[in-house]
């Protein structure tokens, strides 16, 4: 770390070695509750705490055969996929509009676009739920999953505007030019193109769904029951181990989605290089 | 000439179904926010200035005291339109509604309209007003008049001035309240106060942990910051189960003290003001280091160079060089992270105690528990404002549109 510098003065040197003392702390602060919540998924015993003394898989097994938490599964992964794909889609066709030249007001529609996500959540959850209310739609899937996708559109419409800022819109003219029909143009010029950024659009907005809890508490029924909310009351009246093993389950998921998302832009900064080149 | 004029204005037809087609692409997504955020949102703006129910009530009483003085005792005519008014709403089911509006504004009111809609005046009754005064004295106090024709709505200024402690008086001017019912201000400035420690705590963590990972060679740089974009990207509800798990009384941290023989007995670390900030702090603290890592990377190492061979001491290099180069991204980091504190809901409510509740709390309380909607509707109200405010600096700052950077 501090190879070829001996020469630098001590003060210099312990500046250095401060910097690293701290950093190591605060990363250790970062990472050390999740790491020390992973292996107690796994112990036999109830209490959670350490040591601990054998090797269980029984807190998964009560995460995937209880009701309550299948239910909250399968209520998490149709909302959040739903969601999802609606976002992605209307957030896409919306980021492409707002991409092509001389768009009236681009910056303020693309504020609007934007700004839920800068609006604290309970205000938009407590809207919501007045707005709801009387339409009948508080404590179905459909206000949930319309709710969801409006806190995920914003996700899609970074994502893939970012993408598209180095889209070259000539692409698209020399196609329609070859007298291509804007739908062919569409699927065989436009989105093989953008596609990484629409990908990385959607994953982010299941993950945003996926952890979403405001929201839920304050529009969802109980068969509306999703992980996050099931962990939420978990963790206010009766911390069970099997919140650890969900917690690690969705740890595991957020490593993957990150990954994910990683390759993704690695793949487009490939595409963006290979464009330059040629 | 006439080539090149033909050829502009085939560009301009060809141009005008690109417009169209921009505009449908956007609308769909358009039509949908107006409906799932604008309308919500609408709704709330409207909630909280709506003030409807003593006006259905008492519509004559309020149409009375339009002339009323708001110092002296309202006349015959008044309590005429009142004894009308509370004999028509209580067949109506309109009173229950207005009496505990009226409640909200003078307490002890709704005792006051039930226990005079029990006794209507009989028909020739000489004086109403002695009448209604000899069942409740309160009916001789300017301020119970004043409450009902503040109250006369359909719309007021009433909720949004409860939710900041400020109320209007029977003539009709706004004052603060008494201090043993203003509450609000100092939950927002608890809120505010807890807000800027946590944002204060990330920049003393941040900071260095920024600075280093710049200095630092991509190979060893990265798995790093992956250490910080980890619990960035995994679930608050996750890392809260996690700081509970650690700090609560029989939790690790405190096992762990004990084992060492720091501690005795086990300490509180969670359900307190502590708790929150190690908590919140742990959320939001990649808001800030990962902006600034972006920011400083961006600072060519030349300045520093140049400032030492011109002799500067380090530190003195350090602060009139570098800081000032990276100061807009530190801003910029505390107000991202000042701006998501205010708005913390779950944390709090899950690892704090009652003394440490933030505005977002008494929001859901009063929406869940109190369903007083429309001081729920007026403290949102509030918030948003300063949040607005917030972002706007920010984005002045940053330079367009910008949310969390992931």
């Amino acid at each position: 770390m501090t190879f070829g510098h001996e020469h630098r003065p001590l003060s210099q040197r312990l500046t250095r070695l401060a910097l690293w003392v701290i950093t190591i702390l605060v990363l250790t602060y970062l990472i050390a509750p999740l790491l020390v919540i992973v292996p107690l998924s796994f112990s036999s015993s109830a209490f959670l705490n350490y040591p601990i003394p054998s090797f269980s898989l029984r807190w998964y097994e009560d995460f995937f055969s209880s009701p309550d938490w299948r239910l909250a599964i399968w209520n998490s992964l149709l909302v959040g996929s739903i969601s999802a794909l609606l976002a992605t889609s209307l957030g896409t066709l919306a980021a492409l509009g707002l991409n092509r030249a001389n768009f009236p007001f681009k910056r303020v529609v693309t504020a609007f676009f934007i700004s839920p996500l800068v609006v604290p959540v309970i205000i938009l959850a407590v809207g919501t739920y007045f707005f709801f209310a009387p339409l009948r739609l508080t404590g179905t899937y459909t206000g949930i999953i319309l709710a969801h996708t409006t806190l995920a559109i914003p996700f899609v419409i970074i994502t893939v505007g970012a993408t598209l800022s180095s889209f070259d819109e000539n692409l698209v003219r020399a196609a329609f030019s070859l007298g291509a029909h804007p739908v062919r143009v569409f699927f065989k010029v436009i989105l093989p193109l953008v596609l990484p950024g629409v990908v990385s659009g959607a994953v982010i907005a299941f993950a945003t769904s996926l952890d979403e809890v405001v929201m839920i508490l304050f529009l969802g029924g109980p068969e509306q029951n999703t992980i996050p909310r099931q962990m939420f009351n978990g963790i206010k009246y009766y911390l069970s181990p099997t919140i650890t093993a969900v917690a690690t389950v969705l740890i595991v998921v957020s490593i993957l989605i990150l990954g994910l998302v990683g390759l993704l832009r690695r793949h487009m900064q490939k595409l963006r290089a290979a464009d330059v080149e040629h | 000439m006439t080539e090149v004029h033909i050829l502009s204005r085939q560009l301009h037809r060809s141009n005008r179904p690109r417009h169209l087609a921009s505009f449908a692409l956007v609308l769909p997504l358009f039509a949908f926010l107006v409906f799932s955020y604008g309308f919500p949102i609408g709704t709330m703006l409207w909630q909280a200035v709506s003030d409807k129910e003593v006006g259905i009530a008492l519509p004559n009483t309020v149409a009375a005291l339009a002339s009323w003085d708001g110092k002296t005792l309202p006349d015959e005519k008044v309590f005429r339109a009142l004894a009308a008014d509370i004999k028509k709403a209580r067949a109506d089911e309109t009173l229950a509604p207005a009496a505990r509006r009226l409640n909200y504004d003078v307490s002890g009111f709704r005792e006051v309209l039930f226990r005079t809609a029990r006794r209507p005046p009989p028909a020739n009754t000489a004086s109403v007003k002695d009448y209604i005064i000899g069942i409740d004295s309160a009916w001789s106090n300017p301020n119970y008049w004043g409450a009902i024709r503040n109250a006369a709505g359909p719309a007021s200024l009433y909720y949004l001035l409860s939710a900041i402690d400020l109320r209007t008086n029977p003539v009709g001017s706004i004052i603060a309240k008494p201090n043993d019912s203003s509450i609000f201000i100092d939950i927002f400035v608890r809120t505010f106060e807890m807000s800027l420690i946590v944002t204060l705590i990330c920049v003393a963590l941040g900071f260095p942990v920024a600075y280093l990972l710049t200095s630092l060679p991509a190979r060893l740089a990265y798995p790093l910051l992956v250490l910080v974009l980890v619990p960035f990207w995994t679930s608050l509800l996750v890392r809260t189960a996690a700081w509970v798990v650690l700090l609560q009384n029989r939790g690790i941290v405190n096992h762990a003290l004990i084992d060492l023989h720091i501690l005795s007995e086990p300490t509180a670390l969670i359900y307190n003001r502590l708790g929150v900030y190690v908590a919140m702090t742990h959320i939001l603290l990649p808001y800030f280091i990962l902006p600034l890592y972006s920011v400083m990377k961006g600072i060519s190492p030349n300045y520093m160079r140049a400032a030492a061979s011109l002799g500067a001491r380090p530190i003195r290099a350090f602060i009139k060089v570098y800081l000032p180069q990276c100061a807009s991204g530190i801003t910029a980091g505390c107000l991202l992270v000042f701006t998501v504190a205010i708005g913390f809901y779950i944390t709090p409510a899950l690892v704090g105690g009652a003394a440490d509740q933030m505005i977002s709390y008494y929001i859901a309380f009063y929406t869940n528990t109190a369903a007083n909607w429309g001081l729920a509707c007026a403290l949102s109200v509030w918030l948003l404002l300063a949040t607005f405010v917030l972002y706007f600096l920010y984005g002045r700052l940053v330079g367009g549109v910008a949310g969390p950077v992931t």
